[in-house]
């Protein structure tokens, strides 16, 4: 009788082909993603100059530095106005609402339509509403809301997905001691929750660090550092388009893609500390 | 005395009825063993003891649970309800937290901040679980760098932490090993001297070796509740019998 190991040995025709795609594919993204990075280094390192970072954007000196500081604020503010938002819907999604009743349904139906909306309508109603309907004109504020709803659906998928994942033994533990509702989500589910929670805001940032359609509209141009939520201004990657789409300075558009990547880098490394400090906390 | 009288109770899970007509007198600082094949409503009995179920859409009961000669499905708060009632479940759920902090956990949802009063109780809750001597040099490390044994008594601990009247545990060992079963046996023989305890259990042996009382459920009836020497030595329900020697279940 053969035994089971020489069952498992036994090779299938076609194995060598799978394998060939799996490691085909990976390769290929792999290959890809470096070709893009390597060509942006490249082409934009040799013209990174302590100049980019002056204080002042001048039609002589095209500094970064200004759209550096704006990316940081728009970054911030959008945070603070979608993240509160996103996570307590989610809590109230997974822990308050009945589960499957109509209008957690209806919540869910219209994230996800929301997070298949192309940015540029973002723009465009961002444009209409805040900017125009509100009165804010073309501002850091309109950037920020628009940009927050944005991000809305993501976060609240991660922090839903997060708070599903979080063991009801947990919460039979806490509400089996006297622990009411809020007491057991705040003091046991939430922080249970976090990394996973981190995780899409992580996520969020990538995009609002990254977005430019959505802003062409809403913040204008002015490349001065904000001295107001109503100032206009441009971020980093809208500055790399402006700078582009010109034609003038296409060698400063690609040292601005590098600092645009390397902050994008430095955030994930920052985020994958953070987490795992939380994580190893549990 | 009887501290826990459950008079008619009749629950249904939407059109399932899972337990019916269940009468029966619980008494105070003795441990009833509810025993039964899978399915015949013990837990279902024993969650809905601190309304646990009432997490559970669906459920609707009719009956009176009458704690102290109150009825706990009245104009009461759950919260409190819960105090008085803890629970150990299952599977032990410590919270992703410090030992000290799961500890600590009801007695701060009730109200106590005193470091001083917090560190008496976690020290006190730890030593009547029978856990202390191995948790003392690491309260501040994670209670879920346990193993499973520790972590139920631990879990035990935590219940016994906001000084309940009525322990319920429902199958506490059957995730365990031998010798933490053990553990938590012995254990039981000395919370009964402070504690109601309700346990349901799998296991007919156990049931024996540690219950004053048992009630044997079948398809949500209660067939047959008394002194569990009695039950086991000359059971009056042939159903029973059946089922301690093991002809089905």
């Amino acid at each position: 009788m053969k035994s089971i190991l020489t069952f498992a040995k036994r090779k299938k025709p076609g194995d060598w082909a799978r394998f060939l795609l799996v490691w085909a594919a990976g390769l290929i993204t792999v290959a890809v993603l470096l070709y893009l990075v390597g060509f942006i280094m490249l082409k934009g390192i040799p013209h990174i100059k302590p100049s980019l970072f002056a204080f002042t954007y001048t039609p002589e000196n095209q500094s970064l530095f200004p759209a550096l500081v704006t990316t940081v604020l728009m970054v911030g503010l959008t945070l603070v106005i979608s993240v509160p938002f996103g996570v307590f819907t989610a809590i109230y999604l997974v822990e308050y609402a009945s589960r499957g009743s109509r209008l957690v349904r209806i919540i869910q139906t219209t994230t996800e339509t929301l997070a298949g909306i192309p940015s540029i309508v973002y723009g465009l109603f961002g444009y209409i509403f805040f900017c125009d309907r509100l009165g804010w004109g073309k501002s850091i504020l309109a950037g920020c809301f628009t940009l927050a709803i944005m991000v809305l659906p993501l976060i609240i998928r991660t922090t839903e997905e997060s708070l599903k994942s979080i063991p009801d033994a947990y919460r039979e533990g806490s509400f089996g001691l006297g622990a009411g509702r809020l007491r057991t989500v705040f003091r046991v589910i939430l922080p249970s929750a976090t990394p996973g929670i981190f995780a899409g805001v992580i996520l969020s940032v990538g995009r609002i660090v990254g977005e430019t359609a959505a802003l062409l509209y809403t913040i204008g141009s002015v490349i001065k550092i904000p001295e107001s939520l109503f100032s206009q201004g441009r971020t980093l990657a809208l500055h790399v388009f402006s700078l582009a789409n010109d034609g003038l300075y296409t060698n400063q558009a690609y040292a601005t893609a590098v600092v645009l990547l390397a902050v994008v880098f430095a955030i994930n490394l920052l985020a994958a500390r953070i987490e795992r400090k939380f994580i190893n906390k549990l | 005395m009887v501290k826990y009288k459950l008079e008619n109770i009749d629950l249904w899970y939407r059109d399932f009825q899972a337990l019916k007509n269940v009468s029966m007198d619980i008494k105070a600082n003795q441990i009833t063993a509810y025993i039964g094949p899978s399915g015949c409503g013990k837990s279902t009995l024993i969650k809905s003891m601190n309304r646990m179920n009432d997490l559970i859409e669906g459920c609707r009961i009719t009956g009176k649970f009458l704690l102290d000669g109150e009825d706990i499905y009245g104009n009461i708060d759950v919260n409190l309800l819960r105090k008085k009632v803890g629970m150990v479940f299952q599977k032990p759920n410590p919270f992703p937290m410090s030992i000290y902090d799961n500890i600590a956990f009801g007695p701060r949802t009730h109200g106590i901040k005193s470091r001083y009063k917090l560190d008496y109780i976690v020290e006190k809750a730890l030593q009547d679980a029978a856990i202390w001597d191995e948790t003392k040099d690491r309260l501040k490390k994670s209670a879920l760098s346990l193993s499973g044994g520790q972590q139920q008594r631990l879990c035990i601990a935590r219940a016994l932490a906001v000084e309940p009247d009525v322990l319920l545990m429902d199958e506490p060992t059957s995730a365990l090993d031998p010798i933490s079963t053990a553990k938590i046996e012995d254990l039981m023989s000395e919370l009964r001297k402070k504690y109601t305890v309700v346990i349901v259990t799998h296991n007919m042996q156990q049931a024996t070796r540690i219950s004053d009382y048992t009630a044997f459920f079948l398809l949500g009836e209660m067939v047959e509740f008394g002194n569990t020497e009695k039950i086991f030595s000359m059971p009056k329900d042939k159903r029973t019998e059946d089922y301690i020697t093991g002809r089905f279940g």
